[in-house]
């Protein structure tokens, strides 16, 4: 994105922000496995698929987007 | 902001009749308060790491004009898909059904790819900051400086309505306070805004998009597992609700009376496809200013496209939610006016849905979606304004010849003055809630007669500075007209919207339609009696005077074109599944 100002990619905070979120929401559904909370579908568990889905597309873009010399 | 679901519905007008000493309807755990601080010091964080590189006036108000299609697109995409609009229009479809889909397909697809196909390389040529800018260019200062001041003005009040309701909403949905919620969220705003300008706000969408999607896609996942998919849905809104048609786009639209919404198919393709629409995605400066600041023409011409594939899924997680309210709850959810102990309303589906099925963690990941969709709205405010303030308002008509450092000043002081004056209204809101409507609606009388006097002026050069100008008055005033004729006298709804059945929907859709016919009809009149502006110096403003840059030996598949008829047909796909 950043030719001539050599900014760090707009990519790269979604990255770091998503993989925050991932394992802090995938920690939470590993900590309530079991009890998990009384929602609709609760039993699937979704907190820990869903974080770490968040945690691996945080990971991928932090990777591929890190910040490199010029 | 976002002045086009404004004028075309009620959601936010229902959503803040909401009974503001309500209790929370969600509580959260402190992992939820730790996602929703993370993000606050992540935006604040990008702000101040952005300030290095805003150093220039095209910095800090058109981000170095140097955004990817990607960047500028999603951004574009973003400055539209603000927190009210999720909730208001997933109510919407609790309230009316699938028809609410209108809004993101015929109401955003054909005008996203005109944008892009049709208007952005004049936009992009011109080398314009901003849509006013580009009225100056094409018709002189007297029509700019009416654009601008519209803009200007309407655009921080209705951020300030903006940040009321959303406060509003923090109180129903979180039981927290009102106060707290407008500083916090305001004073952050400002900070990044003054720091990074535009290249702040665009990053912060860029986010924003994430967390909208990733914050929201598991109510329509989780929501579908349980019905058992589609069919299994339709089945279950047919049994809670037997006597009416919510899951069909176009089969109810032959009467006014055939329809919840009161409306005929002919105000839904010409008022909002066409008017409303157009106008809006093609001539609001908050979305169009995100893809002038594209790295070049190929990138400008292509962000509308890529975004109007994204707006193409968005009613998957806006739409189908109101529909899971209307298939799964077991209690039924009623107007803002009826609301009563232990009654929710039409505005409480969403956060109704992901309490259903979001959990510790999920549920704060939700919520921080709403506020940066709200953040993020208010940041695109303000950068709009300031950019058109300063280089607008201030540069031509206040302070001619300084320097570009006093510019960019200007800019940042502006980005916080903008805010405090947003504050203001939401505490004049919060006072007097009458207001809102009229704010409301005075932005509404803008958007279709600007979008007359843009199409004219870039298509013919016959048209003249005083046909522009006088078209632009003249539909104004005439929606303005319009509008003050029903309030006197509700009984004019059927006159301006052709039918004794119509609703304030109608009148929306039918007084877009007149004004923009008004100010066509008086610019065509107005240009055929004076004189045209010489040819060279409609040279990179106007169709027929403009040599556009060919894309030379690109290969189909990366040409704006390609993908525009690609989104074009997808586009005619949905509506033949849903027809």
């Amino acid at each position: 994105m950043s030719e001539k100002h050599h900014i760090i990619p707009v990519w790269f905070f979604v990255g770091v922000l998503l993989l925050i979120y991932g394992v802090l929401i995938f920690a939470s559904g590993i900590l309530e496995f079991s009890t998990p909370p009384t929602t609709v579908l609760g039993n699937v568990h979704p907190a820990i698929w869903w974080g770490a889905l968040l945690t691996i597309i945080g990971a991928i873009y932090v990777h591929l987007f890190r910040p490199r010399k010029p | 902001m976002n002045c086009f679901h404004h004028l075309a519905s009620a959601p936010l007008g229902l959503l803040l009749a909401a009974d503001p000493n309500g209790s929370g309807i969600i509580s959260l755990r402190p992992v939820d308060l730790a996602i929703i601080a993370i993000y606050f010091v992540m935006v604040l964080a990008i702000g101040f790491y952005l300030k290095r590189y805003t150093k220039s006036g095209e910095d800090f108000f058109l981000a170095g004009r140097e955004m990817t299609a990607w960047v500028a697109g999603l951004s574009f995409l973003s400055a539209n898909l603000g927190a009210l609009e999720l909730m208001g229009w997933a109510a919407a479809a609790y309230q009316y059904g699938i028809l609410a889909t209108h809004w993101y397909w015929v109401g955003a697809i054909p005008a996203m790819i005109f944008l892009g196909l049709v208007m952005m390389p004049f936009y992009y040529i011109s080398k314009t900051h901003s849509v006013p800018g580009y009225l100056q260019l094409r018709y002189g200062e007297s029509t700019r400086a009416l654009s601008a001041v519209s803009f200007a003005f309407m655009t921080v009040l209705m951020s300030g309505i903006n940040m009321y309701a959303m406060a509003l909403v923090m109180k129903v949905v979180l039981g927290w306070n009102i106060h707290f919620s407008i500083w916090v969220s305001s004073i952050t705003v400002a900070v990044y805004v003054a720091l990074g300008g535009l290249f702040s706000a665009i990053f912060n969408e860029v986010l924003q998009f994430f967390l909208i999607w990733l914050g929201a896609l598991l109510i329509p996942i989780l929501g579908l597992i349980e019905t058992g998919g589609w069919s299994g849905l339709v089945a279950r809104i047919h049994q809670n609700f037997p006597q009416g048609d919510y899951t069909h786009l176009w089969r109810t639209m032959g009467s006014f009376s055939d329809n919840p919404m009161g409306i005929h198919w002919t105000g839904i393709v010409l008022g909002l496809g066409w008017v409303i629409s157009f106008g809006y995605w093609t001539t609001d400066f908050l979305v169009v200013q995100r893809v002038i600041a594209a790295k070049d023409i190929r990138s400008a011409k292509m962000a509308p496209i890529i975004g109007s594939f994204f707006k193409m899924a968005v009613p998957f997680i806006v739409i189908l939610p109101g529909l899971l309210g209307l298939g799964l709850l077991s209690f039924k959810l009623v107007p803002e006016s009826a609301v009563g102990p232990g009654l929710h309303s039409y505005n409480e589906v969403l956060p109704l849905m992901l309490a259903r099925y979001c959990g510790p963690g999920l549920l704060g990941l939700g919520i921080t979606a709403l506020i940066a969709g709200f953040m993020s709205g208010m940041a695109g405010n303000v950068s709009a304004f300031a950019t058109v303030w300063t280089y607008d308002l201030y540069r031509p008509f206040v302070r001619k010849d300084a320097t570009d450092a006093h510019y960019v000043s200007m800019g940042r002081w502006c980005t916080i003055l903008g805010v405090l004056v947003s504050i203001g209204t939401a505490y004049l809101v919060m006072n007097f809630k009458s207001i809102m409507d009229y704010v409301q609606a005075l932005f509404s009388f803008f958007i279709a007669p600007l979008f007359g006097t843009v199409l004219l002026g870039m298509l013919f050069k016959r048209v003249t500075p005083k046909g522009g100008f006088c078209g632009l008055l003249a539909g104004t005033v005439s929606s303005v007209g319009m509008w003050a004729l029903v309030k006197a006298d509700p009984k004019m709804l059927a006159v301006i919207a052709l039918s004794p059945n119509a609703k304030d929907m109608a009148e929306n859709m039918y007084r877009a339609l007149w004004s923009w016919l008004i100010c066509v009809i008086v610019t065509v009149v107005v240009s055929a009696l004076t004189k045209p502006k010489p040819v060279e110096e409609l040279t990179g403003l106007v169709y027929g005077c403009t040599e556009l840059p060919s894309e030379g030996d690109l290969p189909l598949w990366k040409r704006p074109i390609f993908w525009g008829v690609l989104s074009a047909a997808a586009f005619v796909v949905l509506q033949w599944i849903f027809w």
